[in-house]
């Protein structure tokens, strides 16, 4: 199953190389590079909410916070690109961590209606503090990748490489969280917070992390949007581009390592091909979200390896059986 | 000043229907925002396209979004009862974007003007004010008063109070706990429609029209305290009124504020909420 | 002292569950507290175990004074605990659950996650270990890869116990570790918890079985109405006439 796992991933990545030459139609690419960033944006709310419980509603406001830290700094300060792409990020985990301090100290469903104001409330700050963000005029002008070099970054191709070669990075770095005993600490105190604070983990402090590294996630998405779509508005915090990741999110399978990805690709490029849903995709997403978390809560993803892990136990079943008969 | 008796007498009834369902079900339905919403377009629908008078419309509204409501509690909060938190909230959600979103293809986006037999304008103690305003107040006291009655005189409402405080000994004293919640829900939803339909001649009826309400009814029953019935409705007066002073001495673009900015504070000073039940066996 | 209360209270609103409770664990016996339904037995372990904070009264343990400490630093000085009812990860093997309890005994962080550092992955096949030695212990070793929402309510609770001992524990308390399971299992459980106690661990438990209780403990708290109504040792309960009234009048051997 693990030859498996690591063939199966090689070839995805491979095809996400080989992607650009295989369709080199530049509509395509943004398309599929917009995904990777609603990806990056989606593992950070999965560490959240899938992996540690805590369904953070404020989660599309730290990528537009990430968004505009990145275009403000590129906009109206001289500090250049990638200085403001590494501050950019570090400004969102800042912020987070100080609304982590005191969100998380409320629990479940106070944490989430918690997070939906404070969601809110970012909304309301960048439409109405018109002198700092443009207000519902946005904020234009953000500059496109430099060169590095002799090298043009600009085109779209550039562009979905670079997107794509974050997006990897941020997905290891998930994989190595969910596999290590710091992923385990937070699954644990997803089960029960009652029991891991039993068993010696500071669910305070985990608590704290697993915020502060949704919301990094969320920085990076933000701040790869700033610096691919180059405008930025007061949508990008609403309720519409939260319901969407959570969606993407839901669909795929929280809490599982290949959701964010799955969910994604799929609802994007669906989507994109049922164009006329656009602006009815709620009427398919909203039953979506109900129907899957009642009946397979951890999504497609779940739903496959539920369907394997039950031909693993009846093979077993089988084996037994065929044991005993000899 | 009479705007905030108005405001807080809807913010109460919705307040109320939220917090009595998280009173029996410990969830907060995230969804109740698009009950307020449906209950206005049904009384809006009614009224124009049947024909039917504002009074009667409101109450086909509230036996509708009534309706709805118990399908929302058997089709998709009953079959959770056993699994995560989580996962009833995101339930909720999907519930609300999908009606949101279906609201939107029937009616359309645009926001829609109700009208109502109440628009004289009258003078009440040298404050003009159109009827409309005194009605929904008088409205909402009165089914408050109802309400309250119900739940202290009546068996059934005594079982609602029951499995608020303790579910599992409410069903070992024989109280059919499925039929509690649905009526629950069913009451939850009629409140929310009443509230809605009472508001749309002045707010009109538009498809986000439960988003701000809903948020403010949830900061409302974390005032007041989750699951308490005087607590939503004082909560809710408190905040109509704070909000109403607000738009006339602050400004009106941030009026909405208030009840976020009020709900940080609450729970950054004090997590549990106000009136937490402390710890519960 | 190896663990001892004084005074211990606790009042939810008017309702006072535990009372001025006076109790002291003899270190490597077996202790245990019972008493009539609603005693207030549970809340007294949750006030020692850190999970409730008292209203008055003290908590020493190991001559510190424990009584403001959360949860998890309790157990951090080596007090473990299972729970009334499981709140195992269904969704995982036995293992995995298990692998958890060794958590508090490691000092990984995110940077050695990240980085798969050699702390990390020490660490890592530490807990492992760990947990093969105590699912071992607890003779849950040849099932330790089925998940545990298929597994038995007897499994479970063993798990439980498992869990509590991967924490490296010096005393464990058992929030009834029987409830639920048939005679047999019992009397297998009561067999554990005495291999746990000859492996020098000072257990503490709830039970209602009385027999068992009898059989297993070696000081006996009873409760009633959140206060202390007798101590000592099986005989000197089985003749108290205060604890034979408590239990309505009936004799004490159920």
């Amino acid at each position: 199953m693990l030859m498996n796992k690591r063939i199966i991933i090689t070839f995805f990545i491979l095809l996400a190389l080989l992607f650009p030459i295989i369709m080199p139609n530049s509509y395509y690419l943004y398309i599929m590079s917009l995904s990777f960033i609603w990806i990056i944006a989606v593992y950070g709310l999965n560490i959240v909410a899938g992996y540690t419980g805590y369904l953070s509603l404020a989660h599309a406001g730290f990528f537009a916070i990430g968004a505009y830290a990145f275009g403000l700094l590129t906009t109206k300060t001289e500090i250049g690109f990638w200085p403001a792409f590494i501050l950019a990020p570090i400004i969102t985990t800042a912020i987070g961590t100080l609304i982590g301090l005191v969100s998380l100290r409320t629990k479940e469903h106070f944490f989430a209606i918690y997070t939906l104001c404070v969601g809110y409330i970012i909304y309301l700050v960048i439409d109405k503090w018109e002198s700092l963000t443009g207000g519902v005029r946005g904020l234009i002008g953000i500059p496109a990748l430099p060169d590095l070099g002799p090298i043009s970054l600009s085109a779209p191709t550039s562009q979905y490489y670079f997107v794509l070669f974050i997006m990897l990075w941020m997905v290891f770095i998930a994989y190595r969280l969910v596999h290590s005993l710091v992923g385990r600490t937070l699954i644990a105190i997803r089960n029960s917070e009652t029991l891991a604070l039993s068993l010696g983990i500071s669910t305070t402090k985990n608590k704290l992390l697993s915020f502060m590294l949704s919301t990094f996630y969320a920085g990076v998405a933000g701040t790869l949007y700033a610096s691919f779509i180059r405008f930025l508005g007061p949508e990008i915090s609403s309720t519409t581009i939260m319901f969407d990741l959570l969606t993407y999110l839901i669909v795929g399978g929280i809490g599982t390592l290949s959701g964010p990805i799955v969910g994604t690709l799929l609802i994007v490029w669906t989507s994109q091909t049922l164009q006329f849903l656009q602006d009815y995709r709620m009427l398919i997403f909203g039953p979506l979200l109900t129907l899957i978390i009642i009946y397979s809560p951890r999504g497609i993803v779940g739903f496959i390896s539920g369907l394997f892990r039950n031909r693993k136990a009846r093979k077993k079943v089988a084996a037994v059986q065929v044991e005993k008969q000899v | 000043m009479f705007n905030g008796l108005t405001i807080g007498s809807i913010y109460s009834l919705v307040a109320l229907g939220l917090t009595l369902v998280y009173g029996i079900l410990h969830i907060p339905n995230f969804a109740h925002g698009a009950l307020y919403m449906v209950g206005g377009y049904i009384t809006l629908s009614a009224m124009t396209y049947l024909g039917i008078h504002y009074v009667l419309a409101i109450f086909i509204s509230l036996l509708v979004v009534g309706i709805l409501s118990v399908l929302m509690d058997r089709l998709v909060f009953h079959p959770l009862r056993e699994s995560p938190p989580i996962q009833h909230k995101v339930a909720a959600i999907g519930m609300l974007l999908f009606l949101e979103a279906f609201a939107q293809m029937l009616w359309g986006a645009d926001y829609r003007q109700m009208s109502t037999p109440f628009d004289d304008v009258i003078n009440v103690f040298g404050l003009t004010v159109t009827l409309q305003r005194i009605i929904i107040v008088i409205t909402a006291v009165t089914v408050m008063i109802l309400l309250t009655i119900f739940l202290r005189k009546t068996f059934i409402g005594a079982s609602i109070i029951a499995m608020a405080q303790n579910r599992e000994g409410a069903s070992l004293v024989g109280i059919n706990t499925n039929q509690v919640t649905m009526l629950t829900f069913f009451i939850a939803g009629a409140l929310a429609a009443i509230g809605s339909s009472l508001t749309a001649p002045i707010n009109l009826v538009f498809p986000s029209m439960g988003h701000l309400v809903i948020l403010k009814a949830f900061v409302i029953i974390i005032l007041g305290g989750m699951g308490s019935v005087p607590g939503a409705i004082l909560g809710g007066y408190i905040l109509g009124f704070t909000e109403s002073i607000g738009a006339t001495y602050i400004s009106n673009d941030y009026k909405d504020l208030i009840a976020f900015i009020l709900l940080v504070i609450i729970l950054t000073v004090k997590p549990q909420g106000i009136f937490s039940r402390g710890e519960q066996s | 002292m190896f663990l001892e209360t004084r005074n211990l209270t606790k009042s939810f609103g008017g309702l006072t569950a535990v009372k001025e409770v006076d109790f002291s664990v003899d270190k490597g016996k077996i202790n245990a507290i019972i008493g009539p339904n609603g005693a207030g037995k549970s809340t007294f372990f949750n006030l020692i175990s850190g999970v409730h904070k008292p209203t008055s009264g003290q908590i020493k343990f190991k001559g510190e004074d424990i009584t403001k400490l959360p949860a998890n630093k309790i157990a951090k000085l080596g007090m473990a605990r299972t729970f009334q009812t499981t709140s195992l990860f269904e969704n995982a093997t036995i293992i995995e659950n298990v692998m958890v309890g060794h958590r508090l005994r490691t000092k990984s962080n995110l940077f050695d996650a990240v980085f798969n550092t050699k702390r990390l992955r020490n660490e890592e096949r530490e807990s492992y270990n760990k947990a093969l030695e105590v699912l071992e212990f607890v003779g849950l070793l040849d099932v330790k890869d089925q998940l545990v929402a298929n597994i038995s309510q007897e499994e479970k609770k063993r798990t439980a116990i498992a869990l509590a001992l991967a924490t490296e524990p010096e005393i464990v308390f058992l929030d009834e570790p029987t409830a639920g399971i048939n005679p047999e299992e019992t009397a297998a459980l009561a067999q554990l918890i005495r291999k746990m106690s000859e492996n020098g661990l000072t257990v503490c438990l709830i039970e209602h079985k009385m027999q068992m209780v009898m059989s297993l403990a070696e000081k006996i708290m009873v409760l009633n109405y959140g206060e202390k109504i007798a101590e000592g040792t099986p005989e000197e309960i089985q003749k108290n006439e205060q604890v034979i009234k408590a239990y309505l009048g009936g004799s004490v051997h159920a």
